[in-house]
C-alpha cells in the first residue's frame, strides 16, 4: 500500500487520538458521536459512492443493528459483546433479503423499493410495540453496557471505543476498495454493461456490496445504541436514511475519508442551527439543494479533483 | 350497526380518500410521465396547498367566500412556486433522475421547515363552505320483503360528496387538456421523445416548467379540498406522498388511467382495511405490496413494459 495513503489515514486517526486529551467535554462527546455515525456513512458510501447504488432506506440497517443488539440485551440479558455481534448479524441478514429483492430493480425503482422496505421496517417496529416499546424506545441500563469489562457510561472509554470502531471501519473500507473486489464495484458504477462483458458477475458483486454496507451500518447502529444507552424507533425514520446520503454527498462520494468529514460538518451545522431555530432541518434541505447544484463531488471529492488525484 | 351499512360507510370514506389521492397522484404521474423524474417534494406541495388554504381563507374573511378564494388562488400560488423551483434548481441539474431526487428531497425539507417557522406546529382547520349531513338508507329484508331504513350513523356530508365531484371534474378536464388541446399534444410529444420534440421547435424547457407547475397545482388543489375534512399540519405531506407513490406505481408510472384505477383501489381498500384492521398493519402490508410490485412487475399493473 502506498505510503502517503497510509500517512493520511493513519494521520487522521492519530489526530483523533490526540484530540481525546485536549478537547473540552462538550466537543469530546460530540466527536465520539460523529465517529460512530461516520461508520454508518462509510457503510453507505460503500454502496452509493463505490457501487453507484443510491439507497433511500439505509435507516433500516442502522436500526436493525440497533434493535438486533438492544432487544436480546434488554429482554434476554445477553452480554454486550454477543449482543453487538447479534446486531451486526441482524443487519447483515436483513441486507441480504432486501438486496436479493431490491437488486432486481435499478435506478429510480431501486431508490423507491429501498425506501418502501425501510418504511415497512419502521412501521413494523411501531407495530411490535410489546417488545420494542414503539415510539418510546428501550433505555438500556448502565449495568448492561459493559464491553469486555469496559464501562461504556464513562465518556473517556466511550470516546476511545468509538475511535477504535471508526479505525476498524476506516481501514476495512480502505482495504476493501483497494482490493480487486473494490475495483469491480467501481467498474459496475461506471459502466455495468462493460463490467458484465468482462465476465464479472454483477449481481453477486452488488449483493455483496449491499450486505457489507448493511453490516457496517448495523455495526454503527449497535455501537450507537450501546454507547448512548438508547434504542429508539426514530433511528428507523426516513430522516435517518436521508442523513447518510447527505453526509456522503457533502464529504465526497467514493472517497474513504469523505464520509467522516461529511458527518463532522453536518453535525456542527445542525448543532449550531438548532440553537437558533426549531426548524433546523431547513439547513439540511438547503445543503442538499446547494450540493446538487454546485458541488456534486463533495468536500473531499473537490480536493481530489483539484489537488490530490491519488486519494482512494 | 350491522356489517352491510358498516362496509358502505367505509367505502364512502374510502371514496373521499380516493378522490383526493387521484388528484395528487395524477400530478405526480404527469411529472414522471413527461419529465421522467420523481418529485419527492410532491407531498409538500399538497401540504402547502392545505396550509395556504388556511391562510388565504383567513385573509378573505373566512366562510364560503374564503374557501372559494383559496380554491382558486392556492393552486396558482403553489404552481408558480413549483415553476420557480423547476427553473432555479431542476433545470440546472439537467433533470438527471438521481440528482433530481436528491434535490427534491432538499426542497421537501426547505418547504416543510419554512412552513414550520411561518405557520407553526399546530394543526388548523378551514370551515367547509357547506356541510349538511345526509343520512343514507339501507335495505332490510324483513318478513314483508325488502324495505328501506336509515341506520344510525350511516351518513355522509354534502361537502364530502362535493370533494368527490370536484375530483371527477378536474380529472376530466385534465384528460381533455392532455388529449384534445394543443398544449396537451406538445406535452405528449415531449413525453415520447424529448430530442425530436426539441428538433421540431417545441420549447422543451418551458413545457417541463409548465408540467412541474401543473403537477404541483394538482397536489395543492387536493390539499385545499382536504382541509375542511382533515386539518392543515406541516407534516401532513409525508403520508400523502407515500400513498400517491403507491398509487402511481401500482397504476404504472406515467399512465393516467392506470393512476385513476389504482387511486380507487388504494383509496377504497385503505378506507375498508383501516376500519377492520390496525392502520399500522394495513400500511405495512400496502408498503410491502408496492415494493414487491416494483420488484416483480416494474411496469405496474396498467403500464406498458419498458422498451
Amino acid at each position: 500500500m502506498n505510503a502517503r495513503i497510509l500517512a493520511l489515514h493513519g494521520g487522521l486517526l492519530a489526530l483523533l487520538l490526540a484530540l481525546h486529551f485536549v478537547l473540552p467535554v462538550y466537543h469530546h462527546g460530540n466527536l465520539a458521536r460523529v465517529m460512530v455515525l461516520a461508520c454508518y456513512a462509510i457503510g453507505y458510501n460503500l454502496l452509493f459512492g463505490y457501487t453507484g447504488l443510491l439507497s433511500l432506506g439505509h435507516a433500516m440497517f442502522f436500526a436493525a443493528g440497533m434493535y438486533g443488539m438492544g432487544m436480546p440485551l434488554y429482554h434476554l440479558g445477553l452480554g454486550a459483546e454477543l449482543a453487538f455481534l447479534a446486531g451486526i448479524a441482524a443487519a447483515g441478514g436483513l441486507a441480504l433479503v432486501v438486496g436479493l429483492l431490491a437488486l432486481r430493480t435499478v435506478g429510480v425503482a431501486f431508490m423507491i423499493v429501498t425506501l418502501m422496505f425501510s418504511q415497512a421496517f419502521y412501521l413494523a417496529i411501531l407495530l411490535a410495540a410489546r417488545w420494542t416499546r414503539g415510539d418510546e424506545g428501550l433505555v438500556l441500563a448502565g449495568a448492561d453496557r459493559v464491553l469486555f469489562g469496559l464501562d461504556l457510561t464513562d465518556p473517556d472509554i466511550r470516546y476511545l471505543l468509538a475511535l477504535g470502531l471508526f479505525a476498524l471501519c476506516l481501514s476495512a473500507a480502505l482495504w476493501l476498495v483497494r482490493r480487486p473486489f473494490g475495483r469491480v464495484l467501481v467498474a459496475i458504477r461506471e459502466n455495468p454493461e462493460r463490467a458484465e462483458l468482462l465476465g464479472y458477475d454483477i449481481f453477486r458483486h452488488k449483493l455483496a456490496a449491499v450486505v457489507l454496507s448493511g453490516m457496517f451500518s448495523g455495526a454503527a447502529g449497535a455501537a450507537y445504541g450501546l454507547m448512548f444507552g438508547y434504542v429508539g424507533a426514530s433511528f428507523a425514520e426516513v430522516h435517518f436514511s436521508i442523513f447518510p446520503l447527505l453526509w456522503v454527498l457533502l464529504g465526497g462520494a467514493g472517497t474513504v475519508i469523505g464520509p467522516f468529514f461529511g458527518v463532522l460538518f453536518m453535525f456542527y451545522l445542525i448543532d449550531i442551527s438548532s440553537g437558533l431555530t426549531p426548524a433546523y432541518m431547513l439547513v439540511a434541505g438547503v445543503a442538499l439543494v446547494l450540493l446538487t447544484l454546485f458541488a456534486p463531488q463533495g468536500l473531499v471529492g473537490e480536493v481530489r479533483r483539484r489537488w490530490l488525484r491519488w486519494l482512494p | 350497526m350491522e356489517f352491510g351499512p358498516y362496509l358502505m360507510l367505509a367505502a364512502l370514506e374510502g371514496a373521499v380518500t380516493a378522490a383526493v389521492l387521484a388528484l395528487m397522484a395524477a400530478g405526480l404521474s404527469l411529472v414522471f410521465g413527461v419529465m421522467r423524474v420523481v418529485n419527492v417534494a410532491h407531498g409538500e406541495f399538497y401540504m402547502l396547498g392545505a396550509v395556504l388554504a388556511f391562510v388565504v381563507a383567513g385573509m378573505a374573511g373566512g366562510g364560503a367566500l374564503g374557501f372559494v378564494a383559496a380554491l382558486v388562488a392556492v393552486p396558482l400560488i403553489v404552481g408558480a412556486l413549483a415553476v420557480a423551483a423547476d427553473v432555479t434548481v431542476l433545470k440546472r441539474v439537467g433533470y438527471d433522475p438521481e440528482r433530481t431526487i436528491v434535490a427534491t428531497i432538499g426542497i421537501l425539507y426547505i418547504l416543510q421547515q419554512v412552513t414550520l417557522m411561518g405557520y407553526g406546529p399546530d394543526a388548523r382547520p378551514v370551515a367547509a363552505p357547506f356541510n349538511q349531513r345526509i343520512a343514507l338508507p339501507w335495505v332490510e329484508w324483513g318478513a314483508g320483503g325488502p324495505s328501506l331504513y336509515w341506520p344510525w350513523g350511516l351518513s355522509i356530508t354534502s361537502y364530502k360528496l362535493f370533494v368527490i365531484g370536484a375530483a371527477v371534474v378536474v380529472l376530466a378536464l385534465l384528460w381533455i387538456l392532455m388529449t384534445r388541446t394543443r398544449i396537451g399534444l406538445v406535452m405528449r410529444a415531449t413525453q415520447l421523445d424529448r430530442e425530436t420534440a426539441q428538433a421540431f421547435g417545441i420549447p422543451v424547457e418551458r413545457v417541463y416548467a409548465l408540467v412541474f407547475g401543473l403537477g404541483a397545482g394538482l397536489a395543492a388543489l387536493a390539499g385545499v379540498l382536504i382541509v375542511p375534512i382533515q386539518q392543515a399540519h406541516y407534516l401532513m405531506g409525508g403520508d400523502a406522498l407515500l400513498l400517491s407513490f403507491i398509487v402511481v406505481i401500482i397504476g404504472g408510472l406515467g399512465s393516467l388511467p392506470g393512476t385513476l384505477i389504482a387511486a380507487l383501489l388504494i383509496g377504497l381498500s385503505d378506507g375498508i382495511l383501516s376500519v377492520f384492521f390496525s392502520p399500522t398493519l394495513a400500511k405495512i402490508v400496502a408498503t410491502l405490496l408496492v415494493a414487491l410490485v416494483l420488484v416483480f412487475r416494474p411496469q405496474g399493473l396498467m403500464g406498458k413494459p419498458a422498451r
